[in-house]
């Protein structure tokens, strides 16, 4: 997926959560930490373009909502959650890189709904991967790229790693 | 490669593998200072939420072990522990198999067969929760031990500087008074050479660890000297039978030469921070309206203590043994 690829596949899902949510009234998009967190803020450059709102980012780290702590041999960081508005009655969009197993997705339910009673919760990925171990299916989707498991899907975007691209790593 | 194990190659940078205990800040090296911290400000978001609690100690077993009185401290454990929904069992000597003759390492044997997975220890013996640590198989933090370490209050000392001043490098902290004595005092010096700020320990010579030789820390025995120059002042409790054994005058003149007074904050800049570790002895070694002045960050350092432990305990408490 080149930059164009992606700067497309997201001007796309922009206007589908336009499309699906008549606007974008009582929306909040939230990046999943790291790369979820800069591609939350495009989808909402794009959201003022075409419908002049400014819609909150907030940015959420489900570290300590992993299912997977005490399991592995080494402690992960804590990052920052910052959530700028009360989730209670909004429509949040979650965004993340790419979804692949689907439990970051459930550690991400978990943290928000932590936070209030969101009036429901959708899911824009850049990369739907397959190979999913929970019942979670995303509503938006940059693009479908089937992998074989022993594989690896990067992200890679401007802000965090100095150019826009996926790469399919075996 | 399993799906767990690519995860976990892919995840942000991780704690030293090796580090299953906190006994001291001696051992830490700055960056693992600096991992506490951070985890500590991620942790403060909890603090703010309307409801204070998330699942990352789920399952675990915390014991608060304390044979030797205490509020803060213990408290601070317990209800760290409980935000992020460890199991938190309270042990105190009295009352228990300790009166029986139990020894320590017998006990925290027991413990840990009962499920602990982390045992927090205050001891009055210097050395108890390294003992502790070597016999039982559970990470272990001292909640301070006899005159030897504090590290979670030091800990959370630094947590405080830092979120108030911005950084620990180049800070002059002075710590003001019953020193010889003080292990939050001894951990503080550990802590904050290690981060590049400069210690300054001020009091009378019979209460200052002459022995003590660390790089980045001097003795001063004139508070008057230093006052006007420092970023933190920290007078420590006077003991009040301190006096008893001829070791200061009188806490009247205690209070004369090292006292944190109204007069001595008037000469302290106005961007520096008066901080004291608890429990107070108001109108000795400091002045009530100095430790209620908006320059006081006193009340913090309590909830701040919050957030530095549950850094810790899930620093420490994730890692399987």
């Amino acid at each position: 997926m080149s930059a164009e690829d992606m700067r497309r596949a997201l001007t796309r899902i922009a206007h589908e959560i336009i499309e699906h949510n008549r606007g974008v009234r009582n929306l909040v998009l939230v990046g999943m930490r790291t790369r979820g967190i800069p591609l939350a803020k495009r989808l909402a450059e794009r959201l003022d373009e075409f419908e002049g709102t400014q819609v909150p980012v907030g940015e959420l780290d489900i570290t300590l909502y992993r299912d997977d702590i005490g399991i592995r041999a080494m402690q992960p960081l804590v990052g920052s959650t910052a959530i700028p508005v009360d989730v209670s009655g909004k429509v949040i969009v979650l965004v993340d890189d790419v979804l692949f197993t689907g439990r970051s997705v459930r550690a991400a339910l978990d943290a928000l709904i932590d936070y209030g009673r969101p009036r429901s919760i959708q899911l824009a990925v850049l990369v739907d991967r397959g190979h999913r171990e929970l019942p979670i299916r995303p509503d938006y989707v940059g693009k479908n790229v089937p992998t074989s498991i022993e594989e690896n899907v990067a992200v890679l975007l401007r802000e965090t790693d100095g150019a826009d691209a996926v790469e399919i790593r075996a | 490669m399993s799906v767990a194990e690519r995860e976990l190659q892919q995840a942000p940078s991780p704690a030293p593998a090796t580090r299953k205990h906190c006994l001291d800040l001696d051992d830490y090296s700055a960056a693992e200072i600096r991992e506490v911290l951070d985890t500590a400000d991620a942790m403060q978001e909890i603090l703010r939420r309307p409801i204070k609690k998330a699942p990352g100690l789920r399952g675990k077993m915390v014991v608060n072990c304390f044979y030797e009185a205490s509020t803060r401290t213990r408290v601070s454990f317990e209800v760290a522990a409980k935000n992020l929904s460890a199991d938190v069992v309270n042990f105190s000597a009295g009352g228990s198999s300790v009166e029986k003759g139990e020894s320590l390492i017998d006990t925290a044997k027991t413990l840990v067969a009962l499920g602990a997975n982390v045992i927090v220890i205050r001891h009055s013996m210097a050395g108890a929760p390294h003992v502790v640590a070597r016999n039982a198989g559970a990470s272990v933090i001292n909640a301070g031990d006899g005159r030897h370490a504090h590290p979670t209050q030091a800990l959370l000392d630094l947590y405080t500087m830092r979120s108030r001043i911005g950084r620990l490098d180049g800070l002059k902290v002075a710590i003001v008074g019953d020193v010889l004595h003080s292990r939050v005092a001894r951990s503080n010096v550990h802590g904050l050479t290690r981060m590049g700020a400069e210690v300054i320990l001020c009091g009378p010579a019979t209460l200052l660890p002459v022995h003590l030789q660390v790089s980045g820390m001097r003795f001063e025995h004139d508070l008057d000297a230093i006052v006007e120059d420092v970023d933190v002042v920290m007078p420590l409790r006077i003991q009040k039978e301190r006096a008893d054994g001829g070791l200061i005058p009188s806490l009247r003149e205690y209070r004369e030469r090292w006292g944190v007074t109204a007069q001595r904050q008037a000469r302290m800049r106005r961007d520096a921070l008066i901080m004291h570790p608890g429990p107070m002895n108001p109108g000795v070694e400091i002045d009530p309206e100095v430790a209620t002045s908006p320059q006081s960050v006193i009340e913090s350092q309590v909830s701040n203590g919050v957030a530095i432990r549950m850094s810790l305990l899930y620093l420490l408490a994730g890692v399987p043994l």
